[in-house]
């Protein structure tokens, strides 16, 4: 710890007592943040004080940080002290079965199409769902736990596997990474654990729903995947969320770490409240997400479809260390109306004979602006580097955006780096010409923007393809008119 | 089956189809020969319901129901099928999502059943032979990186897999090899029966040498000038439009 922050801790440590001790009482914290949150964040859920320093490390650091200009998206100066940290559902106990779920979430997630019986029932899905920051149900976990895998929460987890959380907490997107993920090091909620041993093969999709439910409630989700030695694993997230009409902030991280001959393939198909059609309220969506394919012949690939959030600002990336390893990037992000994204990938290539793919798909309707920002760094040691990047716009109307912002940086002369990209726009002729074989203009979109994304989408474990593609059409309804 | 009456219609201002008179029957193959521009897509068009163009006259019936004010997917689902003299790609869309999504939501509008996936295939395979397309074409997207005839092929294709009432087929013979268009008149001809009427628009006798019309028309700067029977087809390839020209624009 720095001279400066022992200072700022012992300044701020002697305030905290007091203010802590009457907050502790409460199920949710008050709106602000200051170390006193952090704390009471910390003592809600039972850390361990290696953990607590952890959050006020990252918390400190935060404080330091400016809120980052960078991204091609436009929006109201965040208040910090307007947003509530912490917040707990009133009933706390362990629940055994779906039956003792609150059933008015279980027909949430049903209008939703999220059945946690259907997953459970129909797919063999593992399905942890996070509600408001706390889970309420974990599922499948002993068939899990024969083969030695851990699914949890990830508070769970900081009980039950505190030398795993010691371990690899942090180790690919550190607490000062960047303002956000230093933000949710501070006052991460909760999230998943996940943790596949050597050798070991997961035998269903490991998913987790989130949802965001209390209003004004800042969610700061935490994902943390370790594939061991010949590991592997597919990892499923997704959600949705309620109208609303306030802007909640949420800055997840995720940590994917892949040793030897490991593979991870993480899918998301994120639908949040994106804001009325006039641009109010929305999800502001910041998000870390990071792979780190430590170990040779490992593999990590990100494969999303982004449809919702008022603002998404998300890059998946990997960082392929190990000789051989392999970086793949899928991706559809729609925007509709005043939506904004600015997402891609980055591929740092360290390791020899590396390969990357960049696959990115974007569509704009409405007014919306759908950028594409993508990194592709060779090393100089990353002898035979490989990457095949590929971005394409299809636009629909005229009052949307889309803007494409490629970097690469190369040093060592034996990379070989393609970029294709393209922007197409959705024609009438198109429109017409379904529409002439009988098919109404809602579903020619559909057929069209699921046509254009298909690459992406048949990256996805097929139930959630499924979902996707009627996303994609649902999201674009009444987009061309 | 259709009539219509006094159409006039147009873009931007401009009018395109100045009066166009024509009735066509269950059972009859009509087909229109005419110029460069003078409005045979336009007409085809319109009568699909492709928006851009605005009707400001006239009547078009079809199987007794005003169609004008009808959406294009209706009127498909009524029965209306326009072969493209320009067909259109569509990335990433396989002939096969695209016509079970076709077929199906025609289905729907006439209060029948869905098909399931095996009877869609069924027929699939069972159209495909009769217009003699290759598997691999129909695997691929749809029109997506086709040659000019393989497009046309591929709208055969479709009419028989939808079966329609009406089918205006635009310059389907046009960059058709000798056996491409063989195999196409055959596919029309298969599907022609006394229940169902084909309007050929064309500018070459030769494939009415195998798709036989009961009448020819001539369309000529937005109307019908002329129509007659299949010996109108031969008169016009050995004399070419100047004659009929002439007589129209000394009449006016
Ligand atoms: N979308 C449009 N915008 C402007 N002008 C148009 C449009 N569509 C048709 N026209 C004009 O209307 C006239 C008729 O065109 P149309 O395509 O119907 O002719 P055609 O008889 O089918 O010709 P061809 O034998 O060359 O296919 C032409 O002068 C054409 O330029
Ligand atoms: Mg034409």
């Amino acid at each position: 710890m720095g001279k400066d922050d022992q200072i700022l801790e012992e300044l701020t440590s002697s305030d905290y007592k007091y203010g802590f001790e009457t907050l502790i009482e409460n199920d949710s914290a008050p709106k602000g943040l200051n170390e006193d949150i952090v704390r009471f964040i910390s003592a809600k859920k039972n850390e361990p004080e290696w953990l607590l320093e952890w959050r006020l490390k990252a918390y400190r650091h935060w404080l330091t940080l400016e809120e980052p200009k960078w991204p091609n998206v436009k929006y109201p100066k965040i208040d910090f002290q307007d947003i509530i940290f912490y917040s707990a559902p009133k009933p706390n106990k362990e629940l055994q079965s779906l039956d003792e779920v609150d059933p008015e979430l279980l027909e949430t997630f049903k209008k939703l199409g999220i059945s946690l019986e259907e997953q459970k029932r129909l797919s063999g899905v593992a399905v942890d769902a996070v509600i408001d920051s706390v889970s309420v149900k974990t599922t499948f976990k002993e068939t899990l736990g024969e083969l030695g895998i851990i699914f949890c929460s990830l508070s769970e987890a900081v009980h039950e596997h505190p030398e795993l959380i010691k371990k690899y907490l942090g180790s690919v997107v550190p607490m000062t990474d960047n303002y956000y993920a230093a933000l949710n090091s501070a006052v991460f909620s909760d999230g998943s654990f996940c943790y596949i041993p050597k050798g070991s093969r997961c035998p269903m999709e490991l998913s987790t729903y989130f949802r965001i439910n209390a209003s004004g409630t800042g969610q700061f989700e935490r994902t943390l995947i370790v594939a061991d030695e010949d590991a592997y694993v597919s990892y499923l997230e997704g959600c949705t969320a309620p109208q609303r009409d306030e802007n909640q902030l949420h800055a997840a991280v995720v940590e994917i770490y892949a040793e030897t001959n490991a593979e991870v393939k993480y899918s998301t198909v994120q639908n949040w409240y994106p804001g009325n059609k006039e641009g109010v309220g929305g999800i502001y969506n910041f998000v870390t997400k990071r792979g780190l394919c430590k170990g040779n012949n490992s593999k990590i690939s990100w494969t999303q479809v982004e449809t919702g959030s008022a603002i998404t600002w998300k890059y998946p990336s990997c960082i392929l260390k190990g000789d051989n390893s392999v970086g793949e990037f899928y991706s559809v992000a729609v925007t509709n109306n005043y939506q904004q994204a600015d997402t891609g990938s980055k591929m740092i290539h360290l390791g020899k004979n590396t390969k990357s793919t960049i696959i990115s798909k974007g569509i704009s309707a409405g007014k919306s602006q759908n950028s594409y920002r993508g990194l592709v760094k060779v090393h100089k040691n990353a002898t035979n580097a490989r990457n095949f990047s590929q971005c394409d716009s299809l636009l629909m109307g005229n009052k949307c955006g889309a803007h494409t912002f490629p970097y690469i940086e190369i040093n060592n002369s034996t990379a070989k780096v393609e970029h294709e990209a393209t922007t197409s726009k959705i024609g009438e002729d198109q429109i017409f010409y379904c529409n002439q074989r009988g098919i109404d203009t809602e579903n020619a979109i559909a057929l069209i923007v699921n046509g254009f994304a298909k690459k992406v989408l048949n990256k996805l474990p097929m139930e959630f393809a499924v979902e996707a593609q009627k996303l994609l059409a649902l999201t674009l309804e009444e987009s061309v008119g | 089956m259709l009539k219509i009456k006094n159409l006039h219609a147009g873009i931007e201002g401009q009018q395109i189809l100045k009066g166009i008179n024509l009735e066509v029957k269950a059972g009859e193959i009509h087909a229109i020969m005419g110029p460069n521009g003078s409005g045979k897509s336009t007409l085809a068009s319109v009568l699909a319901g492709r928006e851009e163009y605005e009707v400001t006259e006239g009547e078009v019936e079809f199987l007794g129901k005003n169609i004008l004010d009808m959406a294009p997917e209706d009127r498909a689902r009524e029965g209306l099928f326009l072969a493209f003299q320009y067909p259109v790609e569509i990335p990433g869309v396989s002939s096969n999502n695209f016509l079970k999504t076709a077929v199906n939501q025609v289905r729907t509008y006439r209060g029948l059943e869905p098909l399931d996936a095996v009877h869609f295939l069924k027929l699939m395979k069972e159209k495909m032979a009769m217009v003699e397309i290759e598997q691999k074409l129909i695997n691929r997207s749809l029109n997506e990186g086709f040659s000019g005839g393989e497009k046309k092929k591929n709208e055969i294709f479709q009419m028989a897999i939808l079966e329609p009432k009406l089918s205006i087929l635009d310059e389907t013979d046009s960059g058709l090899d000798i056996d491409a268009l063989r195999v196409v008149a055959n596919g029309v001809n298969k599907l022609k029966s006394e229940d169902n009427a084909t309007i050929v628009v064309t500018h070459y006798q030769r494939l009415l040498d195998y798709i036989v019309p009961n009448f020819v028309h001539v369309l000529y700067n937005g109307r019908i000038v002329k129509s007659g029977d299949k010996s109108l087809a031969f008169e016009l390839e050995e004399k070419g439009y100047d004659w009929i020209k002439e007589e129209v624009d000394s009449v006016a």
